[in-house]
C-alpha cells in the first residue's frame, strides 16, 4: 500500500505575505515524520495544503500519488486530520463525538475497534462525559480516536501535544508509535524540539522554508563544531560577555546553561575561563556536550549558509 | 443516508443542549404573541371622559348614557365651566371632554339641530383621532334613533361595515406579522449562527476534510430548523385561533404549504448569511440588522407600506416577509385560494432559489 506524500516546489502566499516558499519534501509510506519549527514557521499552512483545505499558490502536493487540488475529494476519504485547535463538539459527549465521526465516514465504531483500541481504553471510562469537560490530554486522545475512526492511510497531526502535560505527551507519542506499526504514514508538527528524536525523520522549518530534512541522529551528527555548556553565577551577563568574545561562533541561552561554539578548531577551555574571570564572572563551569536537535536548529536558522 | 441521520442527530444534540437556543426557539414565539396580543393594543377601551353639560335635559342624559354604555368610554368627571378643560387635560387622565350646548333638547325640536363639541387630548394624535371617530359613530347612531319614523329632508346615510375584521381587532393584524418575524428569526438567525459556530470553533475544518459534501452539510444544518420552525408556525396559528380568535378562513393546507415555503426562504437566507460571516457574532449582527429590523418595520407588519416615502415603498418589495404577510392575511382573514396569491407565492419561490443558488456558490469546500 502506497501512502507516501510527495511535495514539489510548493508555495503559498496570503496577499503579499509568503507563508511557504518552494517546499520540496518526500515523506515515505509508513513513516513517522516530524515537522519541527517555531510558531509562525508555516507548519499549519503546510498541513492545510496537504489536507486539501487550502489551494497552493504554486507547486504540487501528492498524497498516495493523488493530486491535492484536482482530486481533493478522493484524498479526503483516506486522510486523517487533527487540527491544532481542539475541533470536536464540546457539547457532545465522548462517545457521541466518536459515533458522529464514524457515521460521517460511513463506518461503525465496532468495525474499527482494532485501530483505536489502545487509545480508546484510556478514554472509555469517561465516555459519557461532555468533550468540553475533558482535560487537555484526554481531549487530544479523543481527537486522535476521531481522526482514526475511518482507518486513514495518512494521518496529519498539527501540534497534537501543545498545551498538554508531559506525562500525556509521552503517552501520546507511545500511541503514535503503536499506530506506525499498523502501517499508517504519520506527519506530526510540533514546536517542541525534544519530540524530534521520537520521529524517524524530521524536517526543520522556519519562515516558510525547510532548513533540513534528515533523521534526528544524522542532523545531530552534522553538527560540526564542538559544543560547550557554559555556566556561571550570572548567566545573562555571561551571555553578553561571550557575545563580545573574539572567537565566539555562536552562543545561546538554553535553560540554565549557555551553549557555546568557538570559531577555531582548537578550543582552549582555560582561555575562555580566564576571559570570563577577567570580566568578573565566578563559579564558571565549562563542559563539552553532545549537540541536540535544538542546537542544530539554532545553528541552521541563524546561519543559512551552513546548510550548503 | 446513514451519514445524514448521524448529522441530524448531532444537530439536535446541539439545539437541545443549548439553553439559549431553546429559549429563542420556543420561549420567544409564545412571549411575542402574548405581548402583541395583550399589551400592544390599539383598540379603545375605557377611555376616561369628562362631560360639561350645559343643557342637563333628557337628550343630553341619553347621549351620555349611550356613550358610557358603549364600553369604549368611561365618565369620570363632570365639569362646571369650559375654563376647567385645560386643567383637566393637563392632569392627563382625562383624554376626551364632551361639551353639550345649553338647551340641547329645545334646539333639537325647534331648530332641528343640536350642537355638541368634542375636545380631545391630541398629544397622542392617533388615539385622539380614533376617539373622535368612535364618538362621532355613537352620535351618528343616536341621530338615526331620534329620527326614526320621522320624515327627514333628503339625506345620505353612510353605513360602514368592516370586512375581514369586523371589530377592528388589532391582533388580527399582528398574528401574520408575528408569524413572519418568528419564522424569519428562528430559521435564518439560528441556522446562520449554527453554521458560523462550526467555523468559529474549528469543527468546520474537520467537516470539510471529511467526505461530506457541501450539500449534505447544509441540508443537515437546515433540516432540524425546518422541523422546529414548522412546529412554531403551528403554535402561532394555534394560539391565534384559540386565545385571540384569529380565524383561518382559507385552506389550512395551503396556509401550511406557504409557511413551509417561507421557512425554506428564511433558511436559505440564513445559510447565505453564514457563508459571508466568519463567526457567531457577525452572523448574529447581520441577522439582526439585515433581517429583524426590516421584517418588523418595512414589511407592513406594524406600519402600513402605502404611508411610507416612495423609496422605502420600492425597497419594501425586496423584503420577503412583506409578501408572506400579504399571503397570510389573504388566506387567514379573507379565505382566498391560491388563485389570488400566486403572484406573491412565485416571488417567494424565486427568492428562495436565488438565495440557495448564491449560498451554494459561496459555500467553500476549502478554508479560503
Amino acid at each position: 500500500m502506497d501512502a507516501s506524500i510527495h511535495i514539489d516546489n510548493l508555495s503559498k502566499s496570503y496577499g503579499t505575505i509568503q507563508a511557504l516558499k518552494n517546499i520540496n519534501l518526500d515523506i515515505h509510506s509508513g513513516e513517522l515524520f516530524g515537522l519541527i519549527g517555531p510558531d509562525g514557521a508555516g507548519k499549519t499552512t503546510l498541513f492545510r495544503l496537504l489536507a486539501t483545505l487550502l489551494l497552493p499558490s504554486e507547486g504540487v502536493a501528492k498524497l498516495c500519488g493523488i493530486d491535492s487540488v484536482a482530486e481533493y475529494k478522493k484524498i479526503r476519504s483516506f486522510l486523517g486530520y487533527m487540527p491544532g485547535k481542539f475541533s470536536l463538539y464540546q457539547d457532545l459527549s465522548v462517545i457521541e463525538n466518536l459515533e458522529f465521526f464514524a457515521t460521517v465516514f460511513n463506518t461503525r465504531i465496532e468495525d474499527n475497534m482494532d485501530m483505536i483500541h489502545d487509545i480508546w481504553v484510556q478514554i472509555e471510562p469517561f465516555k459519557n462525559r461532555l468533550a468540553g469537560k475533558l482535560s487537555g490530554g484526554m481531549k487530544q486522545k479523543l481527537a486522535l480516536c476521531c481522526a482514526l475512526i475511518h482507518q486513514p492511510k495518512i494521518l496529519l497531526l498539527d501540534e497534537p501535544t501543545t498545551g498538554v502535560d508531559s506525562v500525556s505527551r509521552s503517552e501520546f507519542w507511545q500511541m503514535l508509535k503503536g499506530l506506525k506499526k499498523k502501517g499508517i504514514t504519520i506527519v506530526v508538527a510540533t514546536p517542541y524540539m525534544d519530540e524530534a528524536n521520537l520521529c524517524e525523520r524530521v524536517a526543520l522549518i522556519q519562515d516558510g522554508e525547510i532548513l533540513q530534512v534528515n533523521s534526528p541522529a544524522e542532523i545531530v551528527e552534522q553538527f560540526e563544531k564542538d559544543l560547550y555548556s557554559v555556566k556561571s553565577d550570572d548567566n545573562y551577563q555571561t551571555l553578553l560577555d561571550l557575545r563580545e568574545f573574539e572567537h565566539t561562533n555562536s552562543v545561546f541561552l538554553f535553560g540554565q546553561n549557555l551553549h557555546f561554539t568557538d570559531t577555531r578548531k582548537q578550543f582552549a577551555e582555560d582561555e575562555l575561563k580566564q576571559y570570563l574571570k577577567n570580566k568578573g564572572r565566578s563559579n564558571i563551569v565549562i563542559e563539552k556536550i553532545q549537540a541536540s536537535i535544538e542546537d542544530c536548529f539554532m545553528a541552521l536558522s541563524t546561519k543559512p549558509e551552513a546548510n550548503e | 443516508m446513514n451519514r445524514f441521520i448521524g448529522f441530524l442527530k448531532k444537530e439536535f444534540y446541539h439545539i437541545f443542549r443549548d439553553k439559549r437556543s431553546m429559549l429563542i426557539l420556543f420561549g420567544m414565539p409564545i412571549v411575542q404573541i402574548l405581548l402583541f396580543g395583550y399589551v400592544i393594543n390599539t383598540d379603545l377601551k375605557d377611555v376616561q371622559m369628562a362631560v360639561l353639560d350645559h343643557s342637563k335635559d333628557e337628550y343630553s342624559a341619553e347621549i351620555i348614557n349611550k356613550i358610557t354604555s358603549s364600553g369604549y368610554f368611561k365618565l369620570t368627571e363632570n365639569l362646571e365651566s369650559l375654563e376647567e378643560a385645560d386643567a383637566v387635560f393637563r392632569k392627563g387622565n382625562v383624554k376626551v371632554i364632551l361639551v353639550i350646548e345649553p338647551d340641547l333638547g329645545k334646539n333639537l325640536i325647534k331648530n332641528t339641530a343640536g350642537n355638541i363639541q368634542i375636545l380631545t387630548d391630541a398629544s397622542d394624535p392617533n388615539t385622539a383621532n380614533l376617539e373622535v371617530n368612535y364618538l362621532q359613530g355613537i352620535l351618528q347612531n343616536y341621530n338615526l334613533e331620534i329620527n326614526r319614523g320621522k320624515q327627514t329632508p333628503l339625506s345620505i346615510q353612510a353605513k360602514s361595515r368592516m370586512y375581514f375584521n369586523a371589530n377592528l381587532e388589532s391582533v388580527f393584524m399582528f398574528i401574520p406579522g408575528i408569524m413572519a418575524t418568528i419564522l424569519m428569526l428562528v430559521s435564518a438567525m439560528m441556522t446562520s449562527i449554527s453554521i458560523a459556530r462550526e467555523k468559529e470553533l474549528g469543527t468546520m475544518e474537520i467537516l470539510l476534510v471529511s467526505p461530506l459534501n457541501p450539500l449534505q452539510i447544509i441540508l443537515g444544518k437546515v433540516a432540524p430548523y425546518l422541523v422546529l420552525s414548522f412546529i412554531n408556525a403551528l403554535v402561532i396559528i394555534g394560539m391565534g385561533y384559540f386565545i385571540f380568535g384569529v380565524p383561518v378562513l382559507g385552506s389550512f393546507a395551503l396556509l401550511m404549504a406557504e409557511s413551509v415555503l417561507f421557512i425554506f426562504l428564511a433558511l436559505s437566507i440564513g445559510i447565505f448569511i453564514s457563508t459571508v460571516s466568519k463567526n457567531q457574532q457577525v452572523a448574529m449582527m447581520l441577522s439582526m440588522f439585515a433581517l429583524m429590523l426590516p421584517t418588523i418595520i418595512l414589511s407592513g407588519f406594524i406600519f402600513p407600506i402605502r404611508n411610507m416615502p416612495i423609496p422605502l415603498q420600492v425597497f419594501s418589495n425586496i423584503i420577503p416577509p412583506k409578501w408572506f404577510i400579504i399571503i397570510l392575511k389573504n388566506i387567514m382573514l379573507k379565505g382566498v385560494g391560491i388563485e389570488y396569491i400566486w403572484k406573491e407565492t412565485l416571488i417567494l419561490i424565486a427568492m428562495t432559489f436565488g438565495f440557495i443558488g448564491l449560498s451554494l456558490k459561496k459555500f467553500k469546500t476549502r478554508l479560503e
